[in-house]
């Protein structure tokens, strides 16, 4: 079942030459991010083993796209090849149609685990990414702190993240995400250690804050109702190898209320795309049996 | 308050009755006193020659820092330089675990004949002993950095360099510390054992001199010192640590 296989990418696009940062593409209609037929393969002890085939996706600037699959579809894979940490087998990695395929620092990454420094403070960890990019710590521990006031972490400044709890960690963890100056932002399942009601908080959290800042976001996630609530697009993942199975464009106006969790179109779409899920999970049964 | 002297009781009550059996046994077996002198005869020694022994404790001291001080920091540049180094860590690290298998009580009077009696080949011989715990426990820190934090800090665009100061040389400090406190202890062994081979002063010079004249209870004051020493030293190092490491789990 291949609605949309994605193989229909923009024809390339020119070259934007001699900009060393990626500027804010609000000007240019390039996506912010886009991966172009991305293929990845691990040698083992017995033969290869395809992780990615043939994967296209594109995030438009000020667009929260979310990618959900079942566990072991290369999701990690695809970010470790998007941050520039490893080499696709074949394929391109596109910012503002300028080719940037194994460059570090172009996004501003959080990590499934919180991977705080637990020996900085909550302000100091936040400051991180603009003190490496050489913003005066002054300004940079400033700024931290405005926005952990802002995001509900205020008079936990100086506090080290092991007295913190779960919920609170994810946040001062997305805050340093939002602090680093790339456009584009990579959240890997920022939400999958947490209990489900810790969970859903974080998750009314996480859309004031982007619904405020407009970032471009792609998120990782296993959880539909999560990538429904947040996402203005959702691509969804074939088991391994994983490619794009369909894409699904999320209609719902923003800004968003928690209201729309039991409207029918929500409960609808919800129910599409678990049945989408539960085929794969099944086929992929099959083929391990 | 109180569950500190509960912590500290068991210990020195163990001690205190150890030394009771001693004496004890010393008096009931009528020893005599160049084999084992009482624990109170030594006491008296210790308290009479307390400042003939000040000054030799002082020079011991004295040596055991500087001692450490170099020979730790040789320790702390040697993993740096293996750490930021991949292939000079490939041609040295054997060569690392072979050098602590030269036993320095051998190798302590060829120093001497190489370097003279001054304070150079003393120094050399603690700075053998300490940097080894140091480097190994370094490098040992500086290669188990988290992963997820090291991925984050390259995906960010992290430069090789901020990597280094900003994630893996604070997550290898209490690392670190436990190859410093190992150091501590052996930097007053090695002084001792520099004293041994050629000095004018220092508990190593007065043990091996009353040694010589039979003066057993004067062993076992030289002993004592060595052994308080040692504490001070480790108590140096884990105030440091408290210092420096405030965010550890364990605090």
């Amino acid at each position: 079942m291949r609605v949309n296989n994605m193989n229909d990418t923009p024809s390339s696009s020119p070259e934007l030459s001699g900009t060393s940062t990626p500027a804010r593409s609000d000007s240019t209609d390039n996506p912010a991010l886009e991966v172009r037929h991305i293929r990845k393969a691990f040698r083992q002890r017995r033969g290869e083993m395809q992780v990615l085939d043939d994967l296209s996706l594109a995030v438009q600037p000020g667009e929260f796209v979310s990618i959900i699959g079942p566990s072991g579809s290369g999701k990690s894979t695809l970010f470790h090849i998007i941050g520039g940490l490893m080499p696709p087998g074949a394929g391109s990695v596109h910012m503002d149609g300028r080719d940037v395929t194994g460059q570090k620092g172009l996004i501003a990454y959080m990590p499934q685990q919180p991977a705080l420094f637990p020996w900085r403070t909550v302000e100091d960890n936040v400051m991180l990414p603009e003190e490496l990019r050489g913003v005066s710590k002054t300004q940079a521990r400033a700024n931290a702190r405005q926005w952990i006031e802002r995001a509900g972490l205020g008079g936990f400044e100086k506090a080290y993240p092991h007295t913190l709890s779960g919920g609170m960690q994810q946040r001062a963890s997305f805050l340093r995400a939002l602090m680093s100056p790339q456009e584009v932002m990579c959240l890997d399942e920022p939400f999958s250690a947490l209990d489900a009601l810790t969970r859903s908080e974080m998750q009314h959290w996480l859309l004031d804050i982007w619904e405020d800042t407009r970032r471009s976001v792609l998120m990782i996630t296993h959880h539909i109702e999560e990538a429904l609530l947040l996402s203005d697009s959702i691509y969804i993942l074939s088991a391994r190898p994983g490619t794009v199975l369909q894409k699904i464009e999320v209609p719902f106006p923003r800004p968003r209320r928690e209201d729309i969790l039991t409207d029918p179109a929500f409960l609808a779409l919800k129910s599409d795309i678990s049945s989408i899920m539960r085929q794969e999970q099944q086929k992929r049964q099959q083929v391990s049996t | 308050m109180r569950s500190w002297w509960s912590l500290i009781w068991p210990p020195v009550g163990a001690v205190l009755f150890f030394l009771v059996l001693w004496q004890g046994a010393v008096w009931l077996w009528d020893i005599e006193p160049y084999i084992l002198p009482a624990p109170s005869s030594i006491g008296l020694e210790m308290v009479s020659g307390s400042p003939v022994l000040l000054n030799h404790t002082l020079a011991t001291l004295r040596l055991t820092l500087i001692g450490f001080l170099i020979g730790t920091g040789t320790g702390i540049v040697i993993s740096l330089a293996l750490h930021l180094i991949p292939m000079l860590r490939k041609a040295l690290y054997p060569l690392l675990i072979l050098s602590q298998n030269v036993p320095t009580i051998a190798l302590a009077p060829l120093l001497m004949i190489w370097f003279g009696f001054g304070m150079l080949p003393k120094i050399i011989v603690i700075t053998l002993v300490c940097f080894f715990p140091v480097a190994v426990a370094a490098l040992d820190g500086l290669a188990r950095t988290d992963r997820t934090m090291l991925n984050y800090m390259k995906m960010t665009g992290a430069g090789t360099w901020q990597i280094f100061t900003k994630l893996e040389l604070p997550h290898a400090l209490p690392s670190i510390f436990s190859g410093l406190r190992i150091a501590a202890t052996y930097s007053v062994m090695g002084a001792v054992i520099g004293e041994w081979i050629g000095a004018d002063r220092g508990i190593g010079y007065y043990m091996m001199l009353q040694r010589a004249g039979y003066r057993t209870d004067r062993v076992f004051v030289a002993i004592l010192i060595i052994v308080l020493l040692s504490l001070l030293m480790v108590a140096l190092i884990a105030l440091l640590e408290k210092r420096l490491i405030r965010w550890s789990r364990k605090a």
